[in-house]
């Protein structure tokens, strides 16, 4: 049977976040509920595991915990020029927090919002990262923290002289503006979208799935959940690679400066 | 979409979450893997040296055992030598103790015949006295025939 009569009322309903409160203040509950609870999974995990390190003989959290720090930090190694205290947590967290993020993809597309329907509440969306704003805060996140090292690192005026002068040369500066504007915000743009789009649309995979009849929903729900286990890590791993990168090239000095 | 508050929470939970992580499981977890390396460099360099060291004291183990053989093969070849040294001494000594001792008595054997032959004179004369004065039956003045006598005892 499937999972509704009225397949466009229920894409909708599942399209449709926990919401209260109008123009600014509103608020996606579910998003930040469950991106909070994930982000508590990781703290809780990060404070268990870092009280007692043990360096002789590491086991279960530890090990597996040791093991994506190193993986980071090769990825940090292999891309980021010179030393910087917070690019390793930061591409530890993003990796991490999106990786459990994406990962309630996994659950059955109903099972959440069922139990929710049950205690009364209306809509649930239980992927943070199918929601724009937990992508795009983080992509925004990463957007100030690349400014902010563009002006520390190659100082504010090589920073706005990179704008006039980059990629025609000093005499074609008003298309140059505009060229390295569009550049620089596609960054975080692209960055969030990515993500958002790849789960968004793995999310609507999902629940086309779930309106096929019953017997016909185990072979393409269970190939793509199982595909799907690739493209949260893939997905979380572009997200880490991407933010190094931006942050790699914030620690860069102009082209023709070096 | 709009710029709302969900936005900014998000911005702000991933800030505390890269904040958190940061100091609680990044900072000790690098700190301790860079310790556990240096622990394993040191280590591996302590069993190199320690096999360095074992390596030399053996070295030095064996050079101390021959060194120490020749030394007694050394010992042993000059007790010999001195052996053979008071051997040779005590015999040359012997030898010329018996050859004092041999002397003497040679020299005891002749004093001695002297001596015998000195009383044996002085006998016959008494006695060659005593015979002539039988022979004569007289008294011979001895003082008045010494002469004559002192040359008949010369001749004996």
């Amino acid at each position: 049977m499937p999972a509704t009569n009225n397949p466009v009322e229920y894409i909708e309903h599942h399209l449709t976040n926990l919401q209260v409160g109008h123009g600014f203040w509103s608020i996606h509950l579910d998003t930040l509920i469950f991106s909070w609870l994930l982000g508590a999974v990781l703290v809780l995990i990060s404070w268990r595991v870092g009280r007692k390190l043990s360096p002789d003989a590491p086991s279960g959290l530890q090990n597996l915990l040791e093991a994506i720090l190193e993986f980071v930090d090769n990825q940090i190694k292999s891309t980021f020029p010179g030393y910087s205290p917070l690019i390793g947590p930061l591409a530890f967290t993003v990796f991490t927090w999106v990786f459990l993020m994406n990962a309630m993809d996994l659950l059955p597309i109903d099972l959440l919002p069922k139990v929710a329907s049950l205690l009364g509440i209306p809509h649930l969306r239980v992927v943070p990262t199918t929601d724009p704003y937990t992508t795009l805060g983080m992509a925004l996140t990463v957007f100030a923290l690349t400014i902010y090292y563009n002006f520390r690192v190659r100082g504010p005026l090589n920073y706005l002289k990179s704008f006039l002068v980059h990629p025609f040369g000093i005499w074609l500066f008003p298309i140059n503006i505009v060229m390295t504007v569009i550049e620089e915000l596609a960054k975080p743009l692209s960055l969030g979208l990515r993500l958002f789009g790849n789960m968004f649309a793995g999310e609507l995979v999902f629940m086309l799935i779930a309106l096929l009849p019953w017997w016909a929903q185990w072979l393409p729900g269970g190939a793509w959940s199982i595909f799907h286990i690739l493209v949260i890590t893939l997905q979380s791993f572009i997200f880490m690679v991407l933010t190094i990168m931006y942050l790699a090239m914030a620690h860069t000095n102009d082209e023709g400066a070096h | 979409m709009n710029v709302t508050a969900t936005l900014f929470g998000q911005m702000l939970t991933f800030a505390v979450l890269v904040a958190f992580v940061w100091r609680f499981l990044w900072g000790p977890m690098t700190h301790m893997l860079a310790e556990r390396s240096r622990r394993i460099a040191d280590g591996l360099a302590a069993a190199e040296k320690g096999r360095h060291d074992l390596e030399r004291a053996q070295r030095r183990a064996v050079e101390l055992l021959r060194e120490t053989r020749q030394q007694a093969s050394e010992i042993l070849a000059q007790a010999e030598k001195r052996a053979n040294e008071i051997i040779d001494e005590a015999k040359s000594h012997a030898k010329h103790e018996a050859e004092g001792i041999l002397s003497a008595a040679r020299s005891e054997i002749v004093r001695e015949t002297n001596a015998a032959r000195e009383q044996l004179r002085v006998s016959v004369a008494q006695l060659a006295v005593a015979a002539a004065g039988r022979i004569l039956e007289e008294e011979i003045d001895a003082d008045a025939h010494a002469k004559m006598l002192g040359a008949v005892v010369r001749q004996i």
